[in-house]
């Protein structure tokens, strides 16, 4: 196996899974010196945007989709307390058994209840933003059941004790040789070992991993999943999945149980249209997925004989106060932003130190946290504002506006919902958060590809928030109402106040390096 | 404004939580500029395209030769027949892959299938396993959708349980044409009835996820073959 990813401390007790990084630029250092981890994420990246872009090209009304898409998305948060009273409604109606969670631990809970009533202490999971996102393999764990990953890149990161890296790929940053390591030491301990003679040839590889969980696949009882879509008006969940272990976690265990964000409900059938076109060319770059699996609670004979429905609030709530952030809501998790990000390519999925990585982690998880740890104060500055995310992403997304917005709530304060309740939050001035803020801009703007040529990005007098971007990089501001006119870059800007001599961070992990103008 | 139920307890307390964080979020007394009055979703501009069937010179493209063509290019593999031809196609595919059991649901038409092969039945007290012993399956389908290379199964009864198209390593889907296949995605909702349970399939299972090379097979059928049944002009049993 390769060494510990990131320079992050090892976990007692052997794995080398690297723990959440303190900040964001000491993660980002960290990982811009892993030569292979860079080379993995530059092929992979590069590949999916350029397949991404030709999928699109193949509809003509692109643009009227992705409308749609953000115009449905939005309905569902504007009228988000009634579309989940009508889509538990209907799921009950159809046989499931609808739970509410208000934050990680109340979902862990529930879920970790409704395992237990099953007698099991064996589940299998689907890939799932969700159930990563509240550490419900850990929180299973501790109550003395094994969650099985089967996403073939979920079982390399289970298999290998480490953490994703990417929403789509969570082994993105692993090469077919480290994979092939992490088989042959670690696959005999959780069951069926890899076959003699393995090697790292991709096929042997997924066969490797088909004969190790179909035994698993064919005697569980319980499956857990996340989903795509929950259709308010017919009470249906969507999942969609490319190598048939989701048919298997949905089909089938007697019971399953699903997490799902609040936010993941559309309004009508009829809007899966719309999605069903937009995630599959967003996300894999294919004209459909090779399987989505629709179900409506319970069917008589046909799957699980029981069905749980835990809806997941965790911070979502909070999101939703903010009329500018809330956006960051409509994400159908695609990951086309971290495929075209440069600060992505660069840091690594790791140094987001959440399960949402890239440009809609750095906009998300400030917002699901609150940016009171200096990790999470420094990701809305884990940016150059490019705005390639922003072009790209199917909902539309204003991630740069989002960013800006973030970033002048880190520095000046101001009133925040925290788990539903009105709080002040203090600015970070003065304050460790600052320390933190000021390294991951200046890592950020110190890589000449992150910041694009010629591109200037402006912020207004000392202020840490640039309002909008200049120059011949600056189309797609144009139909943006941000206010207006820097007096001078960001950059300048930052040379300037930064003050003189030029100290390179005070963080103890940061590196100092030749400065750039 | 405070909220007190913060975190929340049993079940229902939360949902009454939830609920409530949500409409004060968005309720008059939410924050910012806009948020006065309760909060109107402008309408869903729909006038994206019905489908997309691109335009040759002959006129428009032929949505059955357009779902041929795209269930190749993601590695199904794609036979054309006359009714009459059927039966043998069936059994010339099976027996080329050396298939001697076949899961068959209860509506698929009892003429399909050869005489010497052993039919076992979609049965929900089959195991996992018992299904994991079967050679193929046979199956119908609730529609294709040609812009996607998709094709729908809806629990139908010539379509069977989930499962059955699951576990059995080499699928023979049928798909009747031009009836059953439409253009696109949004011709194709309306025609589908939601409460059934759907398996939308487009090619065979396959992964990325290493290094991004495309594999073929890892959990469902790795085998994947669309047998499309109409008039085929030709008299052809199929190619
Ligand atoms: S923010 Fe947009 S582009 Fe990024 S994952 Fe979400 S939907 Fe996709």
């Amino acid at each position: 196996m390769s060494g510990t990813f990131l320079g992050m401390p090892g976990r007692p007790g052997g794995g080398s899974r690297p723990t959440a990084p303190r900040d964001f630029p000491t993660a980002a250092e960290a990982a811009g010196r892993d030569a292979t981890l860079r080379g993995n994420l530059r092929h992979a990246t590069h590949t999916i945007r350029d397949k991404r872009a030709r999928a699109v090209a193949e509809l003509s009304d692109w643009p009227e989709l992705r409308a749609a898409g953000a115009a449905i998305k939005d309905d569902v948060l504007l009228r988000l307390d009634s579309h989940l009273e009508r889509l538990e409604a209907a799921v009950t109606a159809a046989g499931g058994t609808v739970h509410w969670a208000s934050d990680a631990a109340e979902a862990n809970r529930i879920v970790t209840e409704l395992v237990h009533a099953t007698g099991e202490t064996e589940v299998i999971k689907v890939k799932s933003m969700a159930t990563q996102e509240i550490g419900l393999n850990e929180a299973l764990a501790e109550a003395g059941i094994t969650a099985y990953e089967t996403d073939l890149a979920e079982l390399i990161v289970q298999l290998g004790d480490d953490l994703p890296s990417h929403i789509l790929v969570p082994a993105i940053h692993r090469n077919r040789s480290e994979i092939r390591d992490i088989f042959r030491e670690r696959m005999g301990e959780w069951g069926r070992a890899a076959p003699e003679g393995l090697t790292d040839r991709p096929a042997e590889l997924a066969e490797a991993a088909r004969l190790h969980l179909r035994e698993k696949f064919l005697r569980a009882r319980v499956g857990i999943s996340g989903a795509n879509f929950m259709v308010a008006e017919t009470g249906t969940l969507v999942v969609v999945e490319s190598e048939g272990n989701g048919r298997m976690c949905l089909t089938l265990p007697e019971t399953l149980i699903s997490v799902v964000g609040i936010e993941k409900v559309v309004p009508t059938w009829r809007d899966l249209e719309v999605f069903l076109q937009l995630l599959p060319r967003s996300s894999t770059a294919e004209r459909m997925n090779p399987y989505t699996t629709m179900w409506t609670g319970t069917t008589d004979g046909d799957g699980p004989r029981e069905f749980h429905l835990v809806l997941l609030d965790n911070g979502r709530t909070d999101v939703l106060a903010d009329t500018v952030g809330r956006q960051a809501l409509r994400c159908i998790r695609c990951s086309a932003c971290l495929n075209v990000c440069p600060v992505y390519e660069r840091a690594g999925g790791h140094a987001y130190g959440s399960a949402y990585p890239g440009p809609i982690g750095a906009i998300l998880t400030p917002q699901l946290r609150g940016v009171g740890s200096e990790l999470d104060a420094s990701l809305p500055y884990a940016s150059s504002l490019c705005g390639a995310c922003y072009e790209v992403c199917p909902v539309a997304i204003d991630i740069p506006r989002v960013l800006v917005h973030l970033r002048e709530r880190v520095v000046e304060g101001g009133e925040v919902t925290v788990r539903g309740s009105r709080v002040r939050l203090k600015p970070a001035r003065g304050h460790a958060a600052e320390r933190a803020v000021m390294r991951a801009a200046r890592w950020a703007l110190e890589r000449p590809g992150v910041v694009r040529a010629g591109q200037r990005v402006a912020g207004r007098t000392r202020r840490l928030h640039p309002r909008r971007l200049p120059g011949p990089g600056a189309a797609w501001t144009a139909s943006r109402d941000l206010p207006t006119v820097p007096a001078e870059s960001f950059r300048q800007w930052w040379h300037r106040t930064r003050g003189p001599g030029g100290g390179s961070g005070a963080g103890d992990g940061d590196t100092s390096r030749k400065e750039r103008s | 404004m405070t909220d007190h139920a913060r975190g929340g307890g049993g079940g229902h307390d939360s949902r009454e939580v939830i609920l409530g964080r949500i409409r004060r979020a968005l309720g008059p007394s939410g924050p910012g500029p806009g948020g006065s009055g309760a909060p109107v979703a402008p309408p869903i501009p729909r006038d994206y395209a019905v489908s997309h069937l691109p335009d040759t010179s002959e006129g428009t493209t032929d949505p059955v030769e357009l779902l041929a063509e795209n269930l190749a290019d993601y590695r199904a593999l794609v036979h054309r027949v006359d009714p009459a031809g059927l039966p043998a196609l069936i059994a010339r595919l099976l027996a080329a892959r050396g298939a001697r059991s076949v899961v068959t649901p209860p509506g698929l038409p009892d003429g399909w299938l050869p005489e010497d092969i052993t039919r076992v039945p979609d049965d929900p007290a089959a195991t996992a396993a018992e299904l994991d012993a079967v050679d193929a399956v046979v199956t119908g389908c609730a529609l294709a959708i040609a812009e996607t290379g998709t094709i729908v199964l809806d629990g139908s009864p010539d379509q069977g349980r989930r499962r059955i198209t699951l576990i059995p390593d080499h699928h023979l889907c049928v798909v009747r044409v031009p009836e059953q296949v439409v253009a696109s995605v949004p011709e194709a909702m309306p025609r589908l009835v939601p409460h059934r349970p759907q398996t939308w399939i487009s090619g065979p299972s396959a992964t990325s996820d290493i290094e991004l090379d495309r594999v073929e097979g890892v959990h469902g059928p790795r085998v994947l073959e669309v047998l499309l049944v109409g008039p085929t002009g030709t008299g052809a049993a199929g190619y």
